[in-house]
């Protein structure tokens, strides 16, 4: 144990800042991480036993304790649960004798739930020792545990056929499908690697590609909608000793899957986006922030980014511009929905707890390290080359006026045709239903569980930042769907488990409001519960970050649109229902003083 | 139009939120001109005598008593108040929540290191005792609240703004600095 962990310091120079990628590496070369390792991390990398714990506590995918020889993690997320988790989860629970939250004694296997992992097109999936198995069923559930006991490689569990796509590369060879279904300016195959730094950046200053920027009115595809330009202008006007590009891929919205299929299929044209954002703002350096969930895909990143040094897209003096040096690596997380908030996501990178920072000051000011830095949704870089290539004229006439360019929508639940489209902004929800051949609707969830559920009302509202905002989760649930109960509450027990804690709001309202929700599912509740809920969500405003600003979401949005769900469970003959029985909660105290209960005593 | 009426109580509370109440010093005469006070430890009357407009409530339910007490209140008020941390959320009684009641009796009477004279072990058990509750419950788990005033103990300030907002009818100030998380 000693000599891995050394060896891994050594790896990382014992840099204190790169704790992930230390405690990744530790995790899966041990299986977990012994109190001894991290005792020597403490004392080799300056830090405190407890600094380290608390890293290592944050993280969903870090253990203490040993996670058994094939450690499964299945995806507990709403579509999942909609596509056959519950059967999926009672075969693995009796195939390998154990329930979800245990090892096997014989440390072969390890059951774990984990949140949405990107592959809502392809439910119920699973990732064990870091490879995702999709599609799973029963029958090859048993399958599965059977070859575990045989001993066979993670690899030679996988007998599906390999996705589409370049899931079939042979450093990437995944059964994971991109299900690419309507391509663009992103997606679409005209593009030949490297055009835009060699025949467009040679001509450019890093001004001129600000200016291409701004004028194109591209706004961040994360979700938040900032403009991008702005952002790299501010940046590049930050004091600093040296300036980084982030790439953030830590897309954890539940029903996002288009960064996994964008770096699937289009890596390069990301990597080269934040070339360029890296010439314009004068920075050499690059990390690609990967959700661990995505660790299938190393092997595969790491050889294109290869393959763009060769062809000196990356590296020192690209396309032979003077002073223009950038490169970049891969940073993974270690499983944190409130790692693809920004700061939080810095803070990761810093490998530390992924708690968001308080603002000002905004990363373009202090960022990485303390450094003036952009973070950019995956979609966002790759767009951004196609701005320097055509002007950002040119790319304002896709779109509407407040939301220029495409977007490319993650499209699960039910419908024929799952899947990635990249679309217009202004497209409404009408025509995305006839696209993805899902004619009978209930309610469409847009923006993941922090966005909006909408009715049938609401089906002609159109895709933007000005109407209905979305970083291109779309979620659609059938008439078959009990609503509160399986995508509602579901959504909360989400929020709850990811919450980062550091705000009471969020750290305690979600909780408090799901229980009242709880109340409502059980028959239990009052009308003026629902005049609770809606309350109290406001107090959810004072937290810190966009989740915990949005983590009521959830409830606000369908009893907004779908109250008469609400209602319909209410007691009618009450107006006050809290559920405390007196006589209930006297008994314990009243038997052990040995004395019989009396009401009308006092 | 006869003075508004108003009624308080201590329920499992230290009554740090009535002393509060008393801080807001010289106020209390224009208090006393405003409002009319019924049964409250503040004038020592021990049962209502007439309808209540306010109820003020300080502390949460640890024991039958108290939640016959807050019922009682109910009953008689048009508007009920709770009161500081106690009342809202539990307080410091409830940090026994997490404990099941028997081990907490056992705590308190027989196995505590400070029990020295209960050489018998007597658990108090008379028939006159209120009964201890299985957990402490903030009061709007028992009866509708309408207003909740946060503190321990709230300022005296936000108990006379909101008490004055009540009795005028204007709207209670409540600037971002007081009620931002960080």
């Amino acid at each position: 144990m000693k000599d891995t962990v050394k060896q891994i310091l050594k790896q990382y120079g014992s840099d204190r800042n790169r704790l992930m990628d230390i405690l990744i590496d530790i995790q899966e070369q041990l299986g977990y991480i012994p109190k001894d390792a991290i005792d020597l991390l403490a004392a080799n990398l300056g830090m405190s036993q407890v600094d380290v714990e608390q890293t290592i506590s944050f993280y969903h995918f870090f253990s203490t304790k040993p996670r058994g020889k094939y450690a499964i993690y299945l995806n507990d997320s709403a579509v999942a649960r909609m596509f056959g988790y519950d059967s999926v989860k009672r075969t693995f629970e009796s195939e390998a004798g154990i329930k979800f939250g245990q090892v096997s004694d014989d440390g072969l296997i390890g059951l774990f739930n984990t949140a949405c992992m990107g592959m809502s097109d392809q439910e119920p999936a699973a990732i064990i020792n870091n490879k995702v198995f999709t599609r799973l069923t029963p029958y090859r559930v048993r399958e599965i545990v059977k070859h575990m006991r045989e001993g066979k490689a993670v690899e030679e569990l996988m007998n599906e056929s390999y996705g589409d796509g370049k899931n079939q590369l042979p450093s990437l060879r995944s059964i994971v499908s991109s299900n690419v279904r309507r391509k663009g300016m992103i997606l679409g195959d005209d593009y030949e690697m490297g055009t835009v730094t060699k025949t467009r950046l040679t001509k450019m200053s890093p001004e001129a590609v600000i200016a291409e920027m701004k004028h194109s009115h591209i706004r961040g595809r994360g979700g938040a909608g900032f403009p991008t330009g702005l952002k790299w202008e501010f940046c590049r006007r930050s004091k600093g000793d040296k300036r980084y590009v982030i790439c953030n891929a830590d897309e954890g919205e539940p029903g996002t899957f288009k960064d996994r299929v964008i770096l699937t299929e289009k890596p390069e044209l990301v990597f080269e986006g934040m070339a360029v954002a890296g010439y314009a703002i004068g920075s050499d350096e690059g990390i690609l922030y990967l959700r661990y969930e995505y660790r299938y895909m190393k092997d595969y990143l790491n050889e294109v980014l290869e393959n763009m040094r060769k062809q000196n897209l990356l590296g020192k003096e690209i396309a032979g511009i003077e002073g223009f040096d950038f490169d970049i690596r891969i940073q993974y997380g270690a499983g944190a929905y409130v790692c693809g908030e920004e700061s939080a996501l810095l803070e990761s990178l810093e490998g530390k707890r992924g708690e968001p920072r308080d603002k000002p000051p905004f990363p373009v000011e202090k960022g990485y390290l303390g450094m003036p830095t952009i973070v950019n949704n995956v979609e966002t870089f790759g767009t951004a080359v196609k701005i320097v290539l055509n002007g950002g004229e040119w790319f304002t006439q896709f779109g509407t006026e407040d939301s220029t360019g495409t977007k490319i929508l993650s499209i699960s639940g039910d419908c024929m045709f799952p899947g990635v489209y990249e679309v217009d902004w202004g497209f409404n929800v009408e025509d995305m239903l006839d696209m993805v051949g899902a004619w009978e609707v209930q309610a469409v969830q847009v923006g993941g569980p922090s966005g909006t559920l909408i009715g049938s009302k609401e089906f002609h509202r159109t895709l933007g930042y000005s109407d209905l905002s979305t970083g291109g989760s779309m979620i659609i649930f059938g008439p078959q769907r009990n609503l509160l109960k399986d995508v509602v509450l579901n959504f909360m027990h989400f929020f709850i488990e990811e919450s980062c804690g550091s705000c009471s709001t969020c750290r305690n309202m979600t909780q408090v409001m799901t229980n009242k929700l709880t109340k409502i599912l059980n028959g239990k509740g009052v009308k003026s519960d629902l005049d609770d809920l809606q309350s109290w969500a406001k107090t959810l405003q004072a937290s810190r970050c966009g989740l915990g600003q949005t983590a009521a979401n959830p409830i606000v949005s369908s009893l907004k649109n779908f109250r008469h769900l609400y209602e319909a469970l209410l007691q009618k003959d009450k107006d006050f229902d809290q559920g405390f029985d007196m006589e209930a909660s006297v008994q314990a105290s009243c038997n052990y003083v040995g004395r019989v209960p009396n009401f009308n005593h006092h | 139009m006869s003075k508004p009426v108003i009624a308080t109580t201590s329920l499992a509370g230290c009554f740090g939120c009535h002393m509060s109440i008393l801080d807001i010093d010289e106020r209390i005469l224009q208090l006393f001109d405003l409002v009319e006070f019924n049964k409250s430890p503040i004038d020592d009357i021990k049962k209502f005598t007439k309808p209540v407009d306010i109820g003020i409530i300080e502390g949460g339910c640890c024991n039958s008593e108290n939640v016959e007490v807050l019922k009682d209140f109910r009953k008689n008020c048009k508007i009920l108040i709770s009161l500081g941390e106690c009342a809202i959320m539990g307080g410091l009684p409830a940090l026994r929540n997490g404990i099941p009641v028997e081990e907490c009796l056992h705590e308190a009477y027989i196995g505590g290191p400070t029990v020295q004279l209960n050489t018998k072990h007597i658990l108090p058990n008379d028939d006159e005792l209120p009964m201890l509750l299985d957990k402490v419950y903030p009061c709007h788990e028992i009866v509708k609240i309408d207003y909740y005033l946060p503190g321990c103990p709230p300022r005296a300030d936000l108990i006379w703004d909101a008490l004055v907002a009540l009795i005028t009818g204007d709207p209670l100030k409540l600037p971002y600095e007081l009620i931002k998380f960080d």
